[in-house]
């Protein structure tokens, strides 16, 4: 219970911290946002606007109301994050930020939690059996194939797959969550749009890190394998095939679980350029977008987004991870990375 | 035995002597010889050093060899392995893409240094003093660590360039901290756990009874038994900023000073549309298997240089220390190259 309580109170500063660090970036750095809107309005309005009008403009635009002093501007800019309000869109024609972002939430969660999911499966199945064929050709080829696509990065796996599944074969769309002419909503056919628009992002993230799940696996089933406890339960004559599932794969998966923590970060990280080499419109999508345009509202929004989802994924990890394995309830064992 | 006989073990006189040129020797044997005869002996090591040698080759003498990329050098999409004048090919402009792949690797290398290096020195000593000093400042270092550990890297590192677009200047050095800014924090955890069993160690005690200061400990006794940890993840990092930097130059949000193998392939996809027509698609390639090659070479590396750190792989390969026991099985422990990814 203690360690729930410790690891919900770190994810919530965590948050606090990521809107802190939000709030710095766009008021405080030299040249930053608040800076260049300013510069922006001066310069387009040439001169006609007040001090004042200017100042209430990047008010409404970044919830920092910048002629109140600094601890005021904090305290509205993190209770406005917190009410879900964040900020108003320049690009998009003065939209509410959450109106533009929102939607594309969904879509994005969709994409990594696949990817890892099948991945992560892929990774461990393929890493178990090369451990019990230690030495095969088997083993010695999937680990050559396994170190080969993990010095791939994703990005390039992406542009291949849109070369030639996209545009040569036309097996795939080369854009876009789903057909136009399909409804969204629970029926047949807009699953199956969104399936084949979304199969090549979720190709590219599962082909470059299956691999480092099968290796760190292999490496893993290995050390088990070698246990003595392990040749006990063959002296007791258990069938094998308890043998592998509870003896070797559950000891042999549990270190790789705080590996998921570092996955998740990686995942959301990939899905900004992802979405946009494949013109999928989820967060990372958008943020590009913003960041082009110079809309920074949209632009920390997605930020503040795509964190917390981090956040939250890591803290259901952490969290379950104290319930799989006892031995975390005493805390600490986060180290053992 | 000699004539004096020893009455104790402290009167002892070592029974052979070294000359100063035989310590010597035995000093670079042990050294410098040794480890490059363990890496020498993988065959994941030799086609990892033929590899970064080829892209250090390519920073170094290559750029004095191949002329500088301009537009027209040849005409206009060239493919590759056409002609041997452009091997691999032209882009839309005209520009030798050999000369912008090889004068695209210095900055590249820059980057990865200044970056692997920052990672490496903070990670360290942030771990260091949080696991040696415990406390207040454990508690502090650890909980910024943690912070910086949940926070996605490439969307902060996205949001710093966006954010700084107006000031970021190209140079590769600073590009190169940008893209390491919060990578040091899974390093420091790592080194903290392992300075957290250190520290109780009975040679680390015997120091600090002795009353030697506490830098000198933790820079004498204590870092010499990281250096796994930071080598394995100065490679990871190095990896990292190659991955980060070509990604963030082709999505075309970082600025940039000279050409860059993104930055390629950015111009290739904007230019001519690599992606979906065919006479373009070297363009977009060649870069592309640069990356790849120096992200395999860099892999193998990691995987080699693990050997490196175990003692008893060492000695096997030291010659002017006397053979204690040749053990010819591979010690199978776990070693941070296969605990970190």
């Amino acid at each position: 219970m203690n360690y729930i309580v410790k690891r919900t109170a770190q994810a919530v500063f965590t948050v606090f911290a990521v809107i802190t660090l939000s709030f710095v970036i766009i008021r405080l750095l030299p040249g930053g946002p608040a800076d260049y809107l300013r510069a922006q309005l001066i310069q387009r309005s040439g001169g006609s606007l007040t001090q004042e009008q200017i100042n209430q403009r990047i008010a409404s635009q970044t919830n920092i109301a910048v002629d109140e002093p600094l601890y005021v501007q904090y305290v509205d800019y993190m209770a406005s994050i917190l009410r879900g309000d964040f900020g108003t869109s320049v690009w998009y024609s003065n939209e509410p930020v959450i109106a533009v972002l929102g939607p594309a939430i969904p879509w994005t969660v969709f994409l990594m939690a696949t990817s890892l999911f099948i991945a992560f499966v892929l990774g461990v199945t393929l890493g178990a059996f090369m451990a019990y064929r230690e030495g095969s050709g088997f083993d010695v080829g999937s680990t050559g194939v396994s170190l080969l696509t993990n010095s791939v990065p994703y990005y390039v796996i992406a542009l291949l797959l849109l070369t030639f599944l996209g545009y040569r074969m036309e097996l795939f769309p080369t854009g876009g969550q789903y057909a136009s002419e399909t409804t969204p909503g629970l029926n047949l056919e807009f699953v199956l749009s969104a399936l084949h628009h979304g199969a090549l992002p979720i190709l590219s993230l599962v082909l470059a890190s299956f691999g480092g799940w099968a290796l760190n696996m292999r490496g893993n089933s290995i050390r088990v394998l070698g246990e003595d406890y392990l040749r006990v339960a063959r002296l007791r004559g258990l069938p094998e095939r308890r043998i592998a599932l509870r003896y070797v794969g559950r000891n042999a998966i549990l270190p790789m679980y705080t590996g998921l923590l570092i996955a998740i970060g990686f995942m959301f990280g990939g899905s900004i350029i992802l979405e946009e080499i494949f013109a999928y419109p989820g967060v990372g999508y958008y943020m590009i977008q913003a960041i082009n345009a110079r809309d920074y509202p949209v632009m920390m929004g997605a930020f503040i987004l795509i964190t917390v989802a981090v956040t939250i994924g890591v803290f259901i990890a952490d969290v379950t991870y104290g319930w799989i394995d006892p031995r975390a309830e005493g805390g600490g064992t986060r180290e053992s990375y | 035995m000699s004539p004096t006989e020893a009455t104790s073990d402290f009167e002892a006189v070592s029974e052979t002597s070294l000359s100063k040129r035989e310590r010597y020797r035995q000093t670079l044997d042990e050294q410098v010889l040794a480890p490059l005869r363990i890496v020498w002996s993988d065959w994941r090591a030799r086609i990892a050093l033929f590899v970064l040698s080829i892209f250090l080759l390519m920073g170094t003498v290559g750029v004095m060899l191949v002329p500088e990329p301009s537009p027209n050098q040849g005409p206009a999409l060239v493919g590759a392995f056409r002609t041997l004048e452009h091997p691999f090919g032209t882009t839309y402009s005209g520009h030798s893409i050999l000369s912008q792949l090889v004068h695209a690797t210095p900055p590249m290398l820059k980057m990865i240094t200044a970056g692997a290096v920052f990672t490496v020195v903070l990670g360290t000593a942030i771990g260091t003093v949080s696991g040696y000093k415990g406390g207040a400042v454990d508690g502090v270092l650890m909980t910024l660590t943690d912070v910086a550990l949940t926070i996605p890297g490439l969307p902060l590192i996205i949001v710093l360039a966006g954010a700084l677009q107006g000031s970021l200047s190209g140079n590769p050095y600073v590009i190169g901290l940008l893209l390491s800014v919060n990578a040091w924090a899974g390093l420091a955890r790592a080194i903290r756990s392992q300075v957290l069993t250190l520290r109780d160690a009975e040679y680390v005690e015997a120091s600090r009874i002795l009353g030697v200061p506490t830098a000198e400990i933790i820079s004498k006794d204590i870092v010499p038994n990281l250096m796994p940890y930071v080598t394995m993840n100065f490679v990871q990092q190095a990896r990292a900023v190659i991955f980060g930097s070509v990604a963030l130059y082709f999505i075309g949000i970082l600025p940039y000073d000279s050409v860059n193998w993104g930055v390629m392939m950015n111009s290739a996809q904007s230019q001519a549309g690599a992606v979906s027509s065919p006479e373009a698609f070297h363009w977009l390639l060649v870069p592309m298997l640069a990356v790849v090659l120096l992200s395999l070479g860099l892999t193998l590396f990691a995987q080699a240089a693990d050997r490196l750190f175990n003692p008893r792989v060492r000695a096997r390969h030291t010659k002017t220390t006397p053979d204690e026991q040749h053990e010819d099985d591979e010690p199978d422990e776990p070693t941070p190259a296969r605990m970190i990814r």
